[in-house]
């Protein structure tokens, strides 16, 4: 009998390849956003705000979306429906994305030089935290429906992004959203993590992350 | 439910390990689980049960040495344990920030009966240690 000291995470593999994926992307300027939150926070709206404005912009950059789902493309169908470039991951039970999915999405799909990608994670605010895929940022995304509670509930998935996006402010009243219990959890699990109200109907708020994405985007060029 | 992809990753990160070591059987694992992943020890166990049969960890007891999450107080400048549903300091109050105490998730040790001790059933096995090829 042996006692052998391993002393290494479990996410290791996962996080090698994910670490490559990140290395080929950036090679490419492809700057890339992994998106969770729980099923109908509002992740697919925020996406099609956000490329609606990328689209709009004087000096567009390409987009790419990958779309995560346990099952059905209804998500893609929509995007593409906006005329934005979409790809399924169908993952057929799966709770999260993980990096071969994304290799594999990756060798099907074409990114363009330069694109914004952004990827949407399977709704859950659990496994999806603990994966990397390859992305540069991690975004949560709360809505007021699914109560002030979450960042207590689930820091890791806060903890691990880089901003928190609150979402469906309008019917807060409706619901009973305490916004100030809401931010005070933030504020404990994820201390530097700003947090972006977007209403998902008519995109406001939505300019304000853009812009703080383009920023980060920009300071981690500099960075190389 | 979500246990069981991390498990499954757990279980072909060790079977790995094993080949490396020239084969054998693991009789215990020892896991360090922080609180704020948000795995239960329940689901952890039901699940290793589960994938671990027909590998070398079959059978294996699972040890979890779990850690409670540590919260810092900027007003107070002092560490505390978090309470359940809070990030509030039990001194001032104060809303704490959570710390790198609580999100560990790594296998610390594994105990290992050689695989000279069972029959030597696969011959790829009877390689001394470290001279096995590596498998990924």
């Amino acid at each position: 009998m042996a006692t052998i000291e391993i002393k290494r995470a479990v996410y290791e593999a996962n996080d090698a390849r994910a670490a490559a994926i990140h290395e080929g992307l950036r090679a490419r300027d492809i700057f890339t956003v992994n998106i969770l939150g729980s099923p109908g926070a509002g992740k697919t709206s925020l996406i099609a705000r956000l490329g609606a404005l990328i689209q709009a912009s004087p000096e567009p950059r390409p987009l790419a979306v990958i779309e995560g789902d346990v099952a059905s493309d209804l998500d893609t169908r929509a995007l593409r429906a906006l005329g934005i470039e979409a790809y399924q991951i169908e993952t057929g039970g799966d709770c999260h994305l993980n990096a071969p999915m994304i290799e594999g999405i990756l060798a099907r799909m074409r990114v363009p030089d330069g694109a914004w990608l952004f990827i949407e994670n399977i709704g859950n605010l659990v496994c999806p935290a603990e994966f990397v895929i390859g992305e540069d940022l991690k975004l949560v995304v709360a809505s007021a429906a699914e109560g002030s509670d979450k960042p207590y509930k689930y820091p890791a998935a806060f903890a691990r992004s880089a901003a928190c996006v609150l979402t469906k402010l309008d019917i807060a009243a409706a619901v009973g959203f305490d916004e100030a219990f809401f931010r005070r959890g933030l504020q404990g699990a994820a201390p530097a993590s700003p947090l972006f109200p977007v209403d998902g109907r008519n995109g406001a708020g939505a300019p304000e992350l853009l812009a703080w994405l383009g920023e980060l985007r920009r300071a981690s060029q500099s960075g190389i | 439910m979500h246990e069981a992809s991390v498990v499954e990753a757990l279980v072909s990160m060790l079977e790995a390990e094993v080949a490396k070591q020239g084969g054998g059987r693991v009789t215990l694992v020892r896991l360090v689980v922080g609180e704020a992943t948000g795995y239960m020890r329940e689901s952890l166990e039901f699940y290793f049960g589960l994938l671990s049969k027909g590998t070398s960890l079959e059978g294996a007891r699972l040890e979890l040495g779990l850690v409670k999450s540590l919260l810092h107080c900027p007003a107070c400048a002092e560490d505390f344990e978090r309470l359940r549903f809070s990030f509030d300091c039990p001194r001032c109050g104060g809303p704490g920030q959570m710390t790198r105490v609580g999100k560990e998730f790594f296998v610390e040790s594994i105990d290992l009966e050689e695989a000279s001790a069972k029959a030597p059933a696969k011959a790829g096995d009877v390689a001394g240690p470290g001279t096995a090829g590596a498998r990924s």
